[in-house]
């Protein structure tokens, strides 16, 4: 899939730049996205580092066992082949709370450490599981309490109150994950039993 | 808001020392996987980011959006707000761009401004997330999830128009 879409998107990029005369501004991007990526990592890289660490100390202390459970009753429905006790569901906690809390930052480290768990629990292995398909559509999805970055633009700009649109924000981000969830389920049904069951 | 990060820290070594674990070893050795993740998703971002930069400056992504507005127009979105949802999905940082584009434009308490807003307060970079989460672990059959995350990037588009007309007309 992504080796198709990635194809297309360099290959249609070139086909349009030539139609529309934009060769010149088309190479400049070649070059510039490939630096930004790089800066964008290099912008991370440290946070990044700072949030395993700190992860690490919440993991030798019990607090993502505590995390665990809370979201339980919340990953649980929507991962039912992922162990109760597994590493995989505290990270994936983490991931979740990291997200919650609008820290982004942290939640991708996290994320990743999930998907790491949840890939030894994969029989194929380029293969995305149930598990982890559902884990990256709630990624895909924005579950902020408080986008604060976002507020913090609305009141620059001069919002008489930047936070109005907050109820908004909610039920908006409910709704598309609730839409996201069903997607990612339906097109799961049944499925990942018959292959595991091979 | 801006102590909820100091704060989570506090409350993590704070945690940490009461079941005395050794919290700087244990930062030291979590720490050091932040490079090895950063090792594992440098190539899907240089990939990922290039093709999508390429793919703004050669003009295909302005096409898309006029090919979409008069058709949400007609809908009832207004125009301002397409490039926004259609960058959205494929580039955090253009995305970004374009709504404080649109919050210096129209102000951020305008009807434009306020759909932008909690578009983007209710979604993701959603190729940016597929890519680098599944290319993490050498995942290369990725499903229906970009089929997934796209329909809820779209239902998000849809009910920020929603919302803020119901709640601000």
């Amino acid at each position: 899939m992504m080796n198709y879409i990635w194809a297309g998107m360099i290959i249609i990029s070139l086909v349009f730049a030539l139609i529309t005369g934009n060769t010149a501004q088309l190479s400049d991007a070649l070059i510039s996205g490939a630096d930004d990526a790089i800066q964008l990592l290099l912008g991370i890289l440290g946070i990044m580092c700072f949030w395993l660490g700190l992860m690490e100390i919440a993991k030798r202390a019990g607090l993502t066992d505590l995390l665990a459970k809370m979201f339980s009753p919340i990953l649980r429905p929507l991962f039912p082949n992922v162990p109760k006790n597994s590493e995989a569901m505290r990270y994936m906690s983490l991931n979740l709370s990291a997200n919650l809390l609008g820290l982004g930052n942290a939640a991708t480290p996290f994320g990743l450490e999930a998907m790491k768990e949840l890939q030894k629990l994969n029989p194929i292995r380029d293969r995305a599981t149930d598990a982890q398909l559902m884990f990256v559509v709630l990624n895909t999805a924005s579950i902020q309490l408080l986008p604060t970055t976002l507020c913090a633009y609305r009141a620059t700009y001069g919002s008489e109150r930047p936070f109005e649109i907050i109820h908004c924000v909610w039920i908006t981000s409910v709704i598309a994950l609730l839409a996201g969830i069903i997607v990612a389920k339906v097109f799961c049904a049944g499925k990942e039993k018959e292959q595991l069951r091979r | 808001m801006e102590i909820i990060v100091p704060l989570v820290a506090v409350v993590f070594i704070v945690f940490g020392l009461v079941k005395k674990v050794g919290v700087f070893d244990a930062f030291l050795s979590g720490a050091k996987e932040g490079l090895h993740t950063a090792y594992m998703i440098a190539p899907t971002l240089v990939g990922l980011i290039t093709a999508v930069t390429m793919l703004r400056a050669s003009g295909a992504i302005d096409m898309l959006t006029q090919l979409i507005t008069p058709v949400a127009e007609r809908l009832g979105f207004p125009a301002e707000i397409v490039p926004v949802a259609v960058l959205r999905p494929i580039s955090g940082g253009g995305s970004t761009a374009l709504l404080v584009g649109i919050l210096e434009k129209f102000g951020p308490d305008s009807f434009a401004g306020r759909i932008v807003s909690v578009m983007a307060g209710s979604t993701e970079t959603t190729f940016y997330a597929i890519a680098v989460y599944y290319g993490s672990v050498g995942i290369k059959k990725t499903r229906h999830t970009l089929l997934a995350g796209l329909c809820a990037d779209f239902t998000a588009v849809v009910f920020s128009v929603l919302t803020v007309r119901l709640f601000f007309t």
